[in-house]
């Protein structure tokens, strides 16, 4: 009795989780303009929609754009910084490192409101830059704790011995240190790129028309004029989750020291 | 070899050193800015300069002397309609009768002919009374802790006193109590379904474990405009639920599930209840296997087991669980945004509304400082217990 149970309460669950996904995926293929079930007729209307439409396409280029800026920057910035925190070289790392995850915590709107104030007395209100560091904001803990991760698994002595072999410390770093610590990199820009990807709260406060993403594009076409354009919308960001996240998965399963 | 420590140290500093700067212009600048403007204080200011040095000087017993008055007349034949209307909208909500007072003084100060001497007292009687004037010193002060106030439904009364705002002019304290509420709801939901939900994948192995893990990461992989598209899909009047809910004869019309209180627990509650499995799960996977059947061994029921035992053993990922789902809840601005009626707006959304369609950042500031303070103090719990350095469990 209590197997069926429990059971039971576990397929529930795992349905109530993942079947709202799956359930609005049909409907980017409707023919119909209404997001109904059920579906009359099929067709790729919806799809060509978010190519032909102007505000679709450009808000699909414009996410492109931010989200390949904040994934650089992010990158860039919290490899560094992982790299910085490991050893005791840093006073207080603990209190560091929290420092710099906290854009996590902080509720999205409050920075928003902060970010507004303070790009716009930087001249840095509806541009491109604007929004890329306001999405970097929230993408460089990702990274930070993706390339940690990856750090802590290197073993130290690899290190030390290239740099017993008589490699200086910058060649080390090229040679042996950056290819070890690549899969948590690469891990760290997926996730850094889907956060940017995502990101609907930073982008209403600080973006301007020109810079609208898909998901600020499909925030307001849901509170003002749903249509399926949504679903398709949803099925194009589902894919590409999952293209990042199997790219993350194929770079990991590499053999660790394999060259990049 | 301090030398090789030295150079140890300056190289990580250097490594450091973009990141710190980056983020100290653009996440702590912004953040020390929007509390900066939640207490600044410009509207009197600006609009009176003259008078707000002038009544610097007065001790506030008695009248003001002449310089301040004539400083006042200036300052309203000076400024523009424009900016003054600020002014006089601050000070008519200390003093009421400031506004009538305002406009038929900066008439009689324009109409006034140049180098003309004007008598405040015959333009109008009530500047014979110090409470308008003590009105204006308050007010000119370059920080005020007005903004603050208004946050919590208080203000201040003509005597300084901080009292409770009049019924009905704002409905912030409703809000932030709502906010609590809808995030408590959902917090008590997330852990009636993850405390069971965990505890049974933990007690799997195998791909049923797998499955049941999957099932968790999956939405939490998946955007959250996707995960709100669809709840906003299924809640609607012809949707998934509804429509199935008829077709089985179980409601003759649509229930309302969205626009309301329910849509937005439903939807948040499937969105956060990862926060709550995952903190769970890495707690109770660590309790070694074989302490229940020790018990049972020593003659305890399986219920017994379970309360004396799993239960208290798994607190603390339940109480992670909850202080994380808690603390993204009351930040949420998304989905109650999209899914819920004008009665289930949280903070985040009025801070959205003063920011982004009124431009009263001073209000914006404020409510964002109070949501800022009490989710850092949440954070800090929960990484105290916790002890993780991601919150999202990464």
């Amino acid at each position: 009795m209590l197997r069926i149970l429990q059971a039971g309460f576990a397929t529930l669950m795992m349905a109530f989780l993942i079947l709202p996904i799956v359930a609005i995926l049909p409907l980017a293929f409707t023919d119909s303009v209404f997001l109904n079930y059920p579906i009359e007729s099929y067709s790729l209307r919806w799809i060509q929609e978010l190519g032909q439409s102007a505000q679709w396409s450009a808000s699909i280029v414009n996410s492109l754009i931010i989200g390949s800026g904040a994934t650089v920057l992010s990158v860039v910035l919290g490899t560094l910084a992982a790299l910085a925190l490991r050893g005791s070289a840093i006073p207080f790392p603990d209190v560091v490192r929290t420092i710099f995850l906290l854009p996590m915590v902080v509720p999205a709107v409050v920075l928003g409101v902060g970010l507004q104030i303070s790009l716009a007395r930087m001249g840095l209100s509806s541009t491109y830059l604007g929004v890329i560091v306001a999405h970097t904001v929230l993408c460089v803990p990702f990274v930070i704790v993706s390339v940690s991760t990856a750090l802590q698994g290197i073993d130290r002595t690899t290190e030390r011995a290239a740099a017993s072999l008589g490699a200086p410390p910058a060649t080390v770093f090229r040679r042996v240190t950056l290819p070890l610590a690549m899969p948590g990199v690469v891990t760290g820009a997926v996730f850094a790129f889907a956060t940017s990807l995502d990101e609907v709260v930073l982008t209403l406060f600080v973006a301007g028309p020109n810079q609208r993403t898909l998901a600020r594009q499909m925030f307001s076409s849901i509170r003002e004029n749903i249509s399926p354009a949504v679903a398709a919308a949803a099925l194009l960001l589902i894919l590409g989750t999952l293209l990042l996240a199997g790219l993350a998965a194929f770079l990991r399963r590499r053999p660790a020291g394999a060259p990049a | 070899m301090s030398g090789v420590f030295a150079n140890a140290r300056l190289r990580a500093a250097l490594l450091i050193l973009p990141l710190a700067l980056f983020l100290g212009v653009f996440f702590i600048w912004p953040l020390w800015t929007m509390v900066a403007v939640s207490v600044h204080n410009d509207a009197i200011g600006g609009a009176l300069p003259q008078t707000s040095v002038a009544i610097g000087q007065w001790d506030g017993e008695g009248m003001p002397e002449a310089a301040v008055r004539d400083a006042l007349v200036a300052d309203l034949r000076d400024t523009p309609r424009s900016v003054l209307g600020g002014a006089v909208r601050v000070l008519n909500s200390q003093v009421s009768g400031f506004r009538t007072l305002m406009s038929r003084t900066a008439e009689a100060a324009q109409d006034a002919a140049p180098g003309d001497r004007l008598d405040l007292l015959s333009v109008d009687e009530r500047w014979g009374e110090p409470r308008f004037w003590r009105a204006i010193q308050l007010s000119v002060a370059p920080y005020t802790d007005r903004n603050l106030l208004a946050a919590l439904d208080l203000e201040r009364n003509a005597d300084g006193d901080v009292v409770a705002a009049p019924e009905a002019t704002s409905a912030n304290r409703l809000i932030i109590w709502r906010t609590f509420a809808i995030a408590g709801t959902i917090t008590a939901l997330c852990a009636l379904i993850g405390l069971p939900y965990a505890m049974l994948a933990a007690a799997l192995s195998g791909w049923k474990r797998n499955l049941m893990l999957l099932a968790v990461l999956l939405p939490l992989w998946t955007s959250l405009l996707v995960r709100t598209a669809a709840w906003f899909i299924l809640l609607q009047n012809e949707g998934l639920i509804n429509g199935a809910l008829m077709w089985l004869g179980l409601t003759d019309g649509p229930l309302p599930l969205i626009f309301n209180r329910l849509g937005v627990v439903i939807a948040m509650t499937h969105v956060l209840l990862p926060f709550m499995v995952l903190p769970i799960y890495s707690v109770v996977a660590a309790i070694p296997k074989n302490l229940m059947p020790a018990a049972a061994s020593m003659g305890a029921t399986p219920f017994a087991a379970f309360r004396r035992i799993l239960l208290p053993l798994s607190l603390p990922g339940l109480l992670a669980g909850s202080l994380l789902v808690f603390m993204v809840a009351i930040g949420y601005y998304i989905t109650p945004a999209l899914i819920g009626g004008p009665n289930d707006q949280m903070i985040s959304s009025i801070i959205a509304f003063y920011a982004l369609q009124t431009a009263n950042w001073g209000m914006a500031g404020a409510l964002g400082l109070i949501l800022l303070a009490i989710t850092t103090v949440l954070y800090l719990v929960y990484s105290r217990l916790s002890r993780a350095s991601a919150p999202t469990g990464l």
